[in-house]
């Protein structure tokens, strides 16, 4: 994965509470199989409005969403976070997230940013007013810079792990590998009562039949 | 700092290494075909082997058609993805149980039904729903694609432990009031980002006297709190819903077991992160009027005046709901034509749910302009409904009986509300689109949709007699 440290870029306002995962990415877009090509799902129902903030020109190339409170509630689809970052999102400034959507974003490589709300709003009404207006997020200081906002150097939340592994690029796969011993202690010592599965795919009834891709 | 909850204990139980947030180790992996197929792919491309197989299970749910499952499949793209899912299954060992086997149904109703999910376990599931688990005393939470991944490789998960929230649940609710409705309580009275980077624990007399089933639709909607999950301590119930499940411990093992289970509870001295108590006396059958679950009144209230919302994001959310659902601030919800009747999902599809649904609609016809459909939440719980005379009960009715799956809950299958018309449904979330677009939905209880279907509008069961 790549270092994420610093992100400077346009700031598109969205400026809505409990904006669910079903808004950013309609469930149907699950069906596919793959891990990109998510962008025209992005908010796809919203989208269908010509006067929508990102179908407007000005707003092209923004890498910066401001949002209301609990962003990304609802399902656990990462193809929430895959939508954004395909259409070219870097980082989602909002006052409070959604859990499971706040530990999925860092997962893509995108910034979810804790900001506090009055920040936050602040931002909210600078980008709204100007499409021009920049937003600076830095990892390694942990604050947001929107000048336009008369907002500098005002710090976030971030959870320390997401941090570390994003401004490291490291791959959480390749990390855990590193505790292979203590995870195979973990192993020979778990309850005698924890159950198991027994490897099989199930027959299917005798009049259906499967087929198999 | 939380100290001596159910949580803490768990957590700590699982937790392996600190550095760089910390690493838990996970109990039982669940799979289903809609979240699954990228992490395979992840596993395929890099060489990976799915570390413990054995803890690891998978089930086929959103995709499945609840009509006709006759194969090939009309629609292609589930087609290919359930495909896969049993290609994938065996190339990596997995178990799985497949459209048209007897162990199919939704991942979260399985899990319980096979004894898989015990107390004290940590068991995660690319999906938010997976807070259904928590009601046996397990630590369940929803995860995204690249933690489906990265627990198939190391059956581990980096992930910071959530703060414990205590959720004391008082009074003595109406008779007509079911988990469901106290889910809706408890959502409306917190908000829908009021558990938001807790995990909630559920406690008070009311959970205490709640059915196992009651206490997983409960845990199941702490989600929609803004909840990492939820989860109740377990007792007596617990341990006579898992007594002599397929794979549950059994004999000797089984008395241990309960044994060690019962220490899986909070301290009477626990401290936690937050505590909040939520009054359901008096409580009546809720129903959501607007677009997200905590948006809920009682059956025969009216619609809210967001004007009146003194917290300006609640009123703008209300604004919202209002345009999106067609309704007018002071309307009664009685007034609302409901078009589309869905009882099933992970929230409401299981026997007690089925049998209490049943009961009501038992001698009626479901209202002319109504399309109504049950979908059990598994195919066991279809057959043991089935033996029951449940089946025959709905479908006399006028009710469709259909085969097992998420069906109309999150509407990827073909089963959909149409757009613009209202539904009465007994799942779990009424975001915009989500049962269709342009689909209005209004969040019950299975006592509700059923009578609901008979009025052909909203109805608490206390209307029917």
């Amino acid at each position: 994965m790549l270092k994420v440290e610093v992100i400077h870029g346009r700031g598109v306002p969205l400026d809505a509470s409990d904006v669910d995962t079903d808004q950013i990415i309609p469930a149907v877009w699950m069906k596919r199989v793959e891990r990109t090509g998510f962008q025209d799902g992005l908010f796809q129902k919203w989208r269908r409005d010509p006067e929508f903030v990102l179908n407007r020109p000005e707003r092209a190339g923004a890498t910066v969403l401001v949002s209301g409170p609990n962003f990304g509630c609802g399902s656990s689809r990462e193809h929430a976070p895959w939508a954004l970052r395909d259409f070219g999102f870097k980082a989602v400034i909002a006052p409070s997230f959604a859990d499971i959507f706040r530990n999925n974003l860092p997962n893509v490589g995108l910034v979810p940013v804790t900001l506090d709300a009055a920040a936050t709003r602040k931002v909210m009404d600078a980008v709204t007013a100007d499409a021009t207006a920049e937003v600076t997020v830095d990892l390694l200081r942990a604050t947001v810079t929107c000048e336009a906002a008369g907002v500098v150097a005002e710090p976030f939340f971030l959870d320390e792990g997401a941090r570390y592994r994003l401004t490291r690029g490291l791959d959480l796969i390749d990390l855990a590998a590193e505790a292979e011993e203590a995870i195979g202690r973990h192993e020979a010592s778990r309850p005698f009562w924890m159950p198991r599965t027994n490897g099989q795919v199930e027959d299917v009834f005798e009049d259906s039949g499967v087929e198999v891709a | 700092m939380a100290r001596n909850t159910l949580l803490e204990r768990v957590w700590a139980e699982h937790t392996i290494d600190g550095t760089g947030g910390e690493l838990v180790y996970v109990d039982m992996h669940l799979l289903h075909e809609l979240t699954s197929p990228q992490a395979f792919e992840g596993l395929r491309e890099a060489g990976r082997k799915v570390r413990r197989p054995d803890l690891t299970v998978a089930t086929a749910d959103h995709d499945v058609p609840t009509r006709s499952r006759q194969v090939p499949l009309s629609d292609s793209i589930g087609r290919r993805q359930l495909g896969l899912q049993i290609r994938n299954s065996r190339e990596f060992g997995v178990e799985l149980h497949p459209m048209n086997s007897l162990g199919q149904g939704i991942v979260h109703v399985i899990g319980p039904q096979m004894g898989l999910t015990l107390p004290g376990m940590l068991i995660v599931c690319g999906d938010s729903h997976t807070a259904t688990h928590g009601a046996f005393g397990a630590v369940a939470f929803g995860i995204g694609t690249s933690q489906v991944e990265h627990v198939l490789a190391t059956q581990t998960l980096r992930i910071a432990k959530p703060k414990s929230m205590r959720v004391l649940v008082e009074g003595t609710p109406s008779a007509e009031a079911t988990a469901k409705d106290i889910a809706l309580a408890v959502i409306r009275a917190i908000g829908t980002d009021g558990g938001t980077g807790h995990l909630i624990e559920f406690q008070g007399d009311v959970i205490d006297r709640m059915s196992m089933e009651g206490r997983m639709t409960l845990c199941n909607m702490a989600i929609e709190a803004g909840a990492r999950s939820g989860m109740i301590a377990p007792d007596e119930t617990t341990f006579a819903y898992l007594e002599g499940r397929e794979r549950a411990p059994r004999g000797e093992d089984w008395e241990r077991a309960k044994e060690a289970w019962a220490a899986y509870r909070s301290a009477p001295d626990a401290e936690f992160d937050r505590e909040v108590v939520v009054d359901v006396d008096g409580l009546r059958a809720m129903v959501t009027w607007g677009i997200n679950p905590g948006q809920a009144v009682p059956v025969d209230g009216r619609v809210p005046d967001p004007e009146t919302m003194a917290d300006p994001v609640s009123r703008e959310a209300g604004r919202r709901a209002l345009d999106y659902m067609g309704l007018r601030a002071g309307q009664s919800l009685a007034d609302i034509p409901i078009r589309t009747v869905f009882i099933g999902s992970c929230t409401n599809g299981r026997m007690d749910d089925l049998r209490a649904a049943a009961k009501v609609v038992e001698g009626h016809k479901v209202a002319a302009e109504v399309t109504a459909l049950v979908v059990p939440g598994s195919e066991r719980i279809k057959r043991q409904a089935e033996a029951e005379g449940l089946d025959r009960v709905f479908t006399e009715a006028g009710f469709e009986w259909r085969n097992p799956g998420c069906s109309m809950c999150i509407a990827v299958n073909g089963d959909r509300v149409p757009a613009g018309t209202h539904s009465a449904s007994t799942s779990n979330r009424n975001f915009e689109g989500r049962q269709g677009p342009g689909a209005r939905t209004h969040l019950v209880s299975p006592e509700t949709a059923a009578a609901t279907a008979l009025l052909g509008r909203l109805a608490g069961s206390a209307e029917i007699s």
